[in-house]
């Protein structure tokens, strides 16, 4: 019995390094590409030009303006750490602050006046619980699933009508009404138990003192995780801008960064990393929140 | 009156969606059956018969689905073994964990570059395949070029279909699983007739949410390739950003009508099973 079991612990115990190993190497190339670009913009903007100069010429580029490898390698660790690109991007460089600023107009406002609507709509949502509120949450659902190809097209024509179209209001209107955050705060504020509610009206308290006073302080880390996945959608927007605004200047640095072209590829590594700055923030302080909220939707019940 | 002031919370989310949603729809719908933007006459289905034919489309819908039929089950089952691995006790859970989902967190556009410099001409790849005795191919122009964006979405959306996998897990009773170690069932034993049935709801949800995401891939297509990609990596998204660019309301209306419908099919479908599914395993 005893030997059995000794066998079957060092079976188990190959078999969990086998597992990690796997799930070790998987997780190194899913880490790569963010651990490539973080280090890539330590780089000397010289060193940059010199390995990938060349990605975006088929053939040698750059013969005469010093040495450019033929091929482009990726490099993990540069060879001179440095945080000259840094310094150009931040100090010279005034555009692609511009370009961050953009992408922060734009984003802020969706977050907060998304929330703001949506925290209204889904106590509406969690209070009417009959045929016409099931209808109506189905097509809220329906929206929130809806690609852009799809619902980009109406916004489109409003936003024409309004005579919004190339003002950031053609992207921020919709956003706001997006119907993302409703079904999510719904799914939550509905797990608040009815006898709560109930018991609230019936000691005498309004439907605006239940919803202020119950329902949001119940609802905070729910609302933190729906700013953040919210966040992280609209922070990367792409489709609107293209759709919605003609003048590139006033593109995010999302459409910005996928123009970079072969004279500005030594900054991009700095101007991707900083980018990337509040979804690291995410990733260091908001990992729980993210993983409930996706949880929560994920949840079939 | 009570009511009333119930479907009052509602009120301005439902006002803002019908501008700048449900109104608009109808009239996307008035300008497919028009033969002309303006005081146009009925058409009867004539755009709908024009579109079906349009060359354009029929490319953009068959590299769409075939992307969505190439995606969505590999997201669906490599996400569940990620996370049947992660619940295994294995050392670094947490942080292989964050791993994971940290593509989601990150914007595509941030490392797009590296994606890029993987797969261009003189790239990592093409190096690496060179080694090995293979020509160079220049992946993003040509018919590889559906692959790259493969990879590009699984990279970035497993994590997230991972978690929701690993919710489910965690809500299967821990008694049934210790019973039938008990039992002396083996792990693929518990895997087959207790996880598998509990998690089956989930399956169908990461199944519709891996469609509804294949359908948005067009964003790091865009990134990766430009609005004028190769052949294979034409999209619906694409063939709407041109007729957005042509003005022409018709063609965009009837697709957009069109691919509403289809959608809405899928999505009311796997919602139906999904709650099928669901009720069966309660009893």
């Amino acid at each position: 019995m005893k030997r059995i079991k000794g066998k079957k612990k060092k079976r188990n115990f190959i078999q969990k390094a086998v597992l990690f190993l796997i799930v070790a190497l998987f997780a190194t190339s899913f880490a790569m590409p963010i651990l490539l670009t973080i280090t890539n913009s330590f780089m000397k903007e010289e060193e940059v030009l010199i390995h990938y100069g060349n990605v975006y010429g088929s053939y040698g580029y750059g013969q005469g303006d010093g040495y450019v490898s033929k091929e482009a390698d990726l490099k993990l660790i540069p060879d001179m750490v440095s945080i000259k690109q840094y310094e150009t991007v931040l100090l010279l460089s005034p555009e692609y602050l511009l370009k961050f600023w953009n992408s922060v107009i734009l984003t802020v406002p969706i977050v907060l006046f998304q929330i703001a609507v949506s925290l209204g709509a889904a106590y509406g949502f969690t209070r009417i619980r009959n045929k016409k509120g099931e209808i109506l949450f189905f097509i809220y659902t329906l929206l929130m699933l809806l690609p852009f190809q799809v619902t980009l097209v109406p916004n489109y024509l409003v936003s024409g009508k309004l005579g919004i179209l190339n003002t950031y209001w053609s992207i921020i209107l919709p956003g706001i009404f997006s119907t993302f955050s409703t079904y999510l705060l719904t799914k939550f504020m509905r797990r608040i138990p009815v006898s709560l509610i109930e018991a609230a009206r019936l000691d005498g308290a309004g439907e605006w003192s239940v919803f202020t006073k119950i329902c949001i302080p119940l609802c905070k880390s729910a609302i933190v995780s729906v700013a953040i996945l919210l966040f992280i959608d609209y922070w990367s927007m792409v489709e609107q801008p293209l759709i919605m605004l003609s003048e590139e200047a006033a593109y995010p640095l999302s459409v910005y960064l996928s123009t970079i072209n072969q004279g500005e590829i030594t900054l991009a590594f700095a101007v991707a990393v900083i980018y990337m700055v509040p979804a690291i923030f995410v990733i260091l302080y908001g990992e729980d929140y993210l993983i409930d909220g996706i949880s929560c939707y994920g949840g079939t019940k | 009156m009570k009511r009333l002031k119930q479907y009052s919370f509602l009120s301005v989310s439902l006002l803002g969606v019908a501008i700048f949603y449900l109104i608009p729809f109808g009239g996307l719908i008035y300008y497919s059956l028009v033969d002309n933007p303006v005081r146009g006459s009925f058409a009867g289905l004539d755009n709908y018969i024009a579109i079906l034919h349009n060359q354009a489309f029929l490319k953009a819908l068959k590299n769409t689905v075939l992307f969505s039929a190439l995606s969505v089950p590999l997201a669906v089952g490599l996400s569940l073994l990620m996370a049947l691995a992660l619940e295994e006790n294995i050392p670094g859970r947490s942080l292989f964990r964050t791993i994971f989902l940290s593509p989601l967190m990150v914007p595509s556009a941030s490392v797009m570059l590296v994606w890029q410099v993987l797969f261009c001409y003189n790239g990592t790849i093409n190096r690496f395949l060179a080694h090995l005795g293979h020509g160079k191919t220049d992946f993003l122009k040509s018919d590889y070029g559906l692959l790259v964006v493969l990879l590009l979405f699984l990279w970035k959306n497993l994590g997230y279909y991972m978690i929701i996998y690993m919710a489910a897990l965690n809500e299967i009773p821990g008694e049934l699983l210790e019973a039938a170690r008990m039992d002396g069932g083996s792990g693929f034993q518990s895997f087959w007739y207790i996880k598998l049935p509990y998690l089956s709801p989930s399956i169908l949800f990461v199944g519709l949410m891996a469609i509804v995401g294949s359908f948005k891939i067009f964003k790091e297509v865009y990134l990766l390739a430009g609005a004028h990609p190769n052949d294979t990596m034409y999209l619906l998204q694409h063939f709407m950003n041109n007729t957005f660019l042509a003005f022409d309301y018709q063609k965009l209306a009837t697709a957009a009508v069109l691919m509403c419908i289809g959608l809405t099919l899928i999505i009311s479908l796997l919602f139906f099973l999904e709650n099928r599914v669901g009720r069966n395993l309660e009893g």
